[in-house]
């Protein structure tokens, strides 16, 4: 095992994530030790792009399970078909078959349904499991997962023991709603993703507006870098950065200081609440056009 | 593994094995599996590199954003004896002491020093020291006195500092014990409930057949303690600690943190049971950084990243400092104005409150005045004592 993340760092470039080394050099470590990956972060600072990224990276596919509260073992895991079941029993009643017979056959592969768990460890080729805001769930769900996370194998009382066919590459992402066990902490690697700063956050808007005015990009840039210093409830992430550069282009704007007016107002897809939008008046924003102009 | 001895000089095992009793030292949690795992990762990173190997580390032996942080200092100063004093800065040896401790730490802070760090230092300015406190407050324990009115800061022999904290934990069982003081029904109460016993046997001509009883209900308040550790509180930090180690001990739901230009969380460390251990640890984790204050940052700190966890509608949070603060003043008023949505009760407890003539005029403290509910001086432990009034009230 030989660990270099520059050249994962370039693929990701390739297919439009931008990753720091800390981060890159998590990735790495994930496939390389097919050890779960945790990151942590604020939102809206790429912790699902990542997944989605190396999906493309690694040629595989990309399944997901976003968690919330109430999450339990069987939405994850697998269910059965109940209603193909009870049709199935329905049309073999003139068959006179014997009730084990039937009990067999609605309890096969068929009459089962691939729950995101199941699915990601029956791939030939290892997929990326993706499972979002592991916070959310709770803490019952984490010590299941914990145990399919070290055995790769599900035990369905029907059918029997199913074993991986290939290992998942596990990226977990949590937003810090709700402390994790020590014990999953301690069986995943760990990254914490930052907001970017200003040549990254230029690069990533570069990469996903190929046609944005470099001067435009520039002040989009640091204005949302010193709009992230203000005391705000939700600090905007790089996919609001990305959505307000999309509507300044939209409404045709050049630069921040050609029209404060129009500025201050799309300035609501930075700012998501209430209390944030008011604590950014138009003086304020001036001041911060004046800045970056 | 060749690679890597060329980093280190001595064999990297045990090299690796001092860094992990280094993390482990600092609050992380790593155990053998974790260095098997550190060594084949150093050996796999070909060509050496330290940008690779601190970037892989760090994603192995972290766990949460805190230690994420740290980790970087942590590295720099085990490998490259950076940003931890001069002293450290000869050859850094290899191996590790049967302490477990490795060697680096030793030298950074030999035992002398760290008793120094509890030691008390006179004050730096001469109008201070000539102004001794006389304590405005009640007086609790009479036979104790003597030692209760000294101003703490002055208690410099180890058993007055073990007694300190002794008449500390006294006070705080005290105050626990007068969190509820009004009595609920209750089935298997200790007292009978009188009113409500004469109202079920009115119609038994009142003749008190069946007994009622009530008990003070479990309902603790959730303690969260904040200790300035700064330069201009050190004359009062060896006592306060005694003090927030003396709440700790006898509060099951209560958090510690100290502050002096960031925020640090103390309660694994002062919940360590042997106290020279604990306070070992402490001055490990609170000297080195110095600097000036900066509250409200460690305020802020506090709110984004702890407050949602550890506060709930019972927490009374103690905010133990002098109030001189390097922020701008706007910052405190806002901070503590999110601190106190969350809160119960804000006590600020302020060493100089005790000193002849003081008035909080320091910017801070006086931006910081409309959140307080209660302003206490804290040069004594007869001040101290007087909180029990103010929880009481709770």
């Amino acid at each position: 095992m030989t660990l270099d993340f520059k050249p994962l760092q370039q693929e990701l470039a390739g297919v439009g994530y931008i990753a720091g080394d800390s981060l890159a050099m998590a990735l790495c470590l994930m496939v390389g030790l097919k050890r779960p990956l945790l990151i942590e972060g604020e939102a809206g600072v790429g912790k699902t792009e990542v997944a989605k990224a190396m999906a493309a990276v690694l040629k595989t596919h990309l399944i997901r399970l976003q968690c919330y509260e109430g999450l339990d073992a069987n939405a994850t895991l697998y269910e059965w078909n109940y209603q193909r079941q009870l049709l199935a029993i329905r049309a073999h009643e003139r068959d006179q078959l014997s009730a084990d017979a039937i009990e067999r056959q609605v309890f096969s592969e068929p009459y089962l349904l691939r729950r995101p768990l199941l699915e990601s460890i029956s791939q030939e080729t290892s997929p990326v499991l993706l499972i979002d805001e592991i916070d959310r769930a709770d803490e019952e769900f984490e010590a299941f997962l914990l145990e399919i996370l070290s055995d790769f194998q599900v035990t369905i009382p029907e059918l029997g023991t199913i074993r991986a066919r290939s290992i998942p590459h596990v990226i977990l992402t949590s937003n810090g709603t709700r402390a994790l066990s020590d014990a999953l902490r301690r069986r995943c690697l760990y990254s914490y993703v930052d907001f970017p700063d200003e040549t990254k956050e230029l690069t990533i808007l570069r990469v996903r507006l190929p046609g944005v005015d470099e001067r435009l990009a520039g002040q989009i840039v640091r204005f949302v870098q010193l709009l992230r210093r203000e005391h705000l409830e939700k600090k905007p992430g790089i996919a609001e950065t990305i959505d307000w550069a999309t509507a300044l282009i939209g409404l045709d704007i050049r630069a921040l200081d050609a029209d404060p007016r129009a500025v201050q107002a799309s300035l609501l897809c930075l700012l998501k609440t209430e209390a944030d939008l008011k604590s950014v008046p138009a003086e304020v924003s001036a001041r911060l056009i004046g800045k970056v102009a | 593994m060749s690679g890597t001895t060329s980093i280190t000089g001595k064999t990297p095992v045990s090299r690796v094995r001092g860094f992990l009793a280094h993390l482990r030292l600092n609050g992380f949690t790593v155990g053998p599996a974790e260095a098997e795992a550190a060594v084949s990762l150093i050996a796999a990173i070909d060509p050496p590199d330290a940008v690779a190997t601190r970037l892989g580390l760090k994603t192995m032996l972290t766990g949460e954003r805190g230690q994420w942080e740290r980790f970087d200092e942590l590295f720099a100063a085990y490998w490259f004896g950076r940003g931890v004093k001069k002293a450290s800065m000869v050859t850094a040896g290899g191996g590790e002491r049967e302490s477990g401790r490795p060697p680096i730490w030793e030298r950074v802070l030999p035992r002398a020093e760290r008793a120094e760090a509890m030691r008390v230092i006179e004050p730096d300015e001469a109008g201070d020291g000539a102004d001794m406190p006389e304590a405005p407050t009640p007086v609790v324990a009479s036979r104790r006195e003597a030692l209760m009115r000294a101003d703490l800061g002055r208690l410099s022999r180890a058993e007055d500092i073990v007694e300190a904290e002794r008449i500390a934990e006294r006070l705080a069982r005290a105050l626990r014990y007068r969190l509820s003081r009004r009595r609920l029904p209750a089935h298997a109460g200790d007292v009978v409930d009188l009113r409500r016993t004469l109202r079920r046997n009115l119609s038994r001509g009142g003749e008190p057949v069946e007994l009622l009883r009530k008990k003070r209900p479990e309902r603790p308040v959730n303690l969260v303690l904040l200790l300035d550790v700064s330069g201009s509180m050190r004359l009062y930090s060896g006592y306060l600690v005694s003090f927030v180690r003396g709440l700790l001990g006898c509060w099951l739901d209560a958090d510690a943190f100290a502050f002096h230009t960031r925020l640090i969380h103390l309660t694994d460390v002062l919940r360590e049971g042997d106290r020279r251990r604990a306070m070992d640890r402490l001055s490990l984790m609170v000297e080195g950084f110095g600097g000036g204050t900066q509250i409200a940052t460690a305020l802020k700190t506090f709110n984004d990243r702890y407050a949602r966890k550890v506060l709930n509608s019972r927490s009374v949070v103690i905010i133990m400092s002098d109030g001189y603060d390097t922020d701008p003043s706007e910052m405190i008023a806002a901070e503590l104005r999110r601190l106190k949505g969350r809160a119960r009760r804000l006590i600020w407890l302020n060493p100089l409150l005790g000193w002849r003539d003081y008035a909080p005029v320091a910017r801070a403290m006086a931006a910081a005045m409309p959140f307080i509910d209660c302003f206490a001086a804290a040069h004594s432990l007869a001040s101290l004592a007087a909180l029990e009034r103010e929880f009481a009230g709770i």
